[in-house]
């Protein structure tokens, strides 16, 4: 049996900001996959809830006309995998999320509670760090949009106010289109852990192998997902060749600051912040169009 | 604790149920009803032995409250053999020799039962990625995972 002294099911976003604000006790849950183990190991005790998770515009996947995709955040990673949409503008975000725990998890499990949870080893967030993702939140005061790279605040901790309600993930079109993402989680198995370290890539190619824009995320890096905007500058422009992607790796692990925990040292971390950021811009180039030469 | 009513279907039988806000559809499913084919293992959706299909999809029940299967349908181990008769996924584990002391078997039985009915043409390596989320501590995998070859593979 959860310790949960109170559940309240929210029919409507509206109706959970109400909730919300109604109760300072009260706190979201989505799927509760994450929320659920929290409160049986006693971090929440006699919990109050407020469900999320049967509001239908919460995991409606759609494009706007002005080609901006538009993730609910209640939309459970086995939904973002199957959805036509991602597979087709956003192929990296189904690979980063598929990687998530195991199956019967990503059944239930949403990308919203993986992003709010705060956690720097959440498998969505790397890459929606390096596809320039905007949340959409709303809260009593009515809907704000703030970009992810300003929504950490902390371990565990994000910029979210106590009746607010993370409603989107929104990827302007100028920031996927054209682009080629590729993203690796690093972890003792291929299933069932958590990331030593994860890297997302998002790379852009111009005359066939110019870098015109890369974006770099990793998540156990740091305290908080985090973009390397000086590993990204160290590239961007140059002609697609092993110096490079070799220089971009230097940049990468130069840039971050990881710490030792059971999982792995620091000195691992920065090791493999070096190899996976090279991997992962050679497979984004080659997702993008990017031609080797020689190959 | 406060309670809800709901209303479910489970293997095939429509109940309606005051459940504690706090309890897990595992407990309710083992606690309420007796139905004790399905395991409690970790508890913390990472040995998938508590696995049950809700409309149609494998599920960790410990990682779901039971208010949530209002409306749902539900279907545990107990459902699967009819009139005494094994379903095709169960004949698989028996031939195949896929049981050892046999706690992991029904999530396993249920986990392939929904790859069979939404027509997984996996093969082999896919089909061990879609069984990731069990764990079988008698190291039991080879002949598990020719078990669910063997039901996929005869319609």
């Amino acid at each position: 049996m959860f310790d949960i002294a109170r559940y309240d099911e929210a029919r409507s976003v509206e109706e959970a900001v109400a909730l919300l604000a109604a109760n300072p006790k009260a706190r979201l849950i989505a799927g509760g996959t994450d929320v659920l183990i929290h409160i049986r190991e006693g971090k929440q005790p006699e919990a109050e809830l407020v469900g999320i998770r049967h509001i239908p515009e919460l995991a409606r996947i759609e494009r706007e006309a002005d080609g901006t995709l538009s993730i609910g955040a209640a939309a459970t990673f086995s939904r973002i995998v199957a959805d036509p949409l991602i597979s087709r503008h956003v192929p990296v975000l189904a690979d980063a999320v598929e990687t998530v725990g195991g199956p019967q998890i990503r059944r239930v499990a949403t990308i919203g509670g993986n992003v709010c949870n705060g956690a720097t080893s959440a498998d969505s967030a790397s890459t929606l760090f390096a596809l320039d993702a905007v949340l959409q939140i709303q809260g009593p005061g009515g809907v704000r949009l703030t970009p992810i790279r300003d929504f950490y605040a902390g371990p565990g901790r994000v910029h979210l106010g106590q009746a607010e309600v993370l409603t989107a993930i929104r990827l302007a079109p100028e920031s996927y289109e054209g682009y080629g993402g590729h993203y690796i989680k690093y972890a003792m198995r291929k299933a069932m852990d958590i990331a030593t370290l994860g890297c997302s890539v998002n790379c852009k190619v111009t005359g066939g192998d110019r870098l015109a824009d890369v974006r770099l995320a990793f998540g156990v890096a740091a305290p908080t997902p985090v973009r390397c905007l000086q590993a990204e500058e160290a590239v961007k422009g140059k002609v697609f060749s092993p110096d490079v992607v070799e220089a971009f790796g230097h940049a990468a692990a130069a840039e971050i600051n990881p710490r030792t925990s059971w999982r792995a040292s620091r000195e691992f971390r920065l090791h493999l912040a070096k190899e996976l950021s090279k991997e992962a811009l050679v497979k984004a180039y080659a997702k993008a169009g990017g031609i080797i030469h020689g190959a | 604790m406060a309670h809800k009513h709901i209303q479910c279907t489970v293997n095939g039988q429509k109940l309606s149920l005051e459940v504690a806000v706090g309890e897990s559809l595992l407990d309710m499913l083992r606690n309420r009803l007796h139905l004790t084919g399905t395991k409690k293992g970790c508890g913390v959706g990472e040995c998938g032995a508590c696995t049950v299909l809700l409309d149609g999809e494998a599920i960790d029940s410990c990682l779901f409250l039971a208010v949530w299967a209002d409306g749902k349908d539900i279907r545990t181990i107990e459902g699967e053999s009819k009139e005494g008769k094994l379903s095709k996924v169960q004949e698989a584990f028996v031939e195949e020799g896929a049981v050892q002391c046999g706690f992991c078997t029904p999530g396993f039985v249920m986990s392939v039962t929904a790859l069979v009915e939404k027509g997984c043409q996996c093969e082999r390596e896919g089909l061990k990625k879609e069984l990731s989320g069990h764990m079988c501590r008698c190291t039991g995998y080879h002949n598990i995972v020719n078990a669910a070859e063997k039901a996929i593979g005869e319609p």
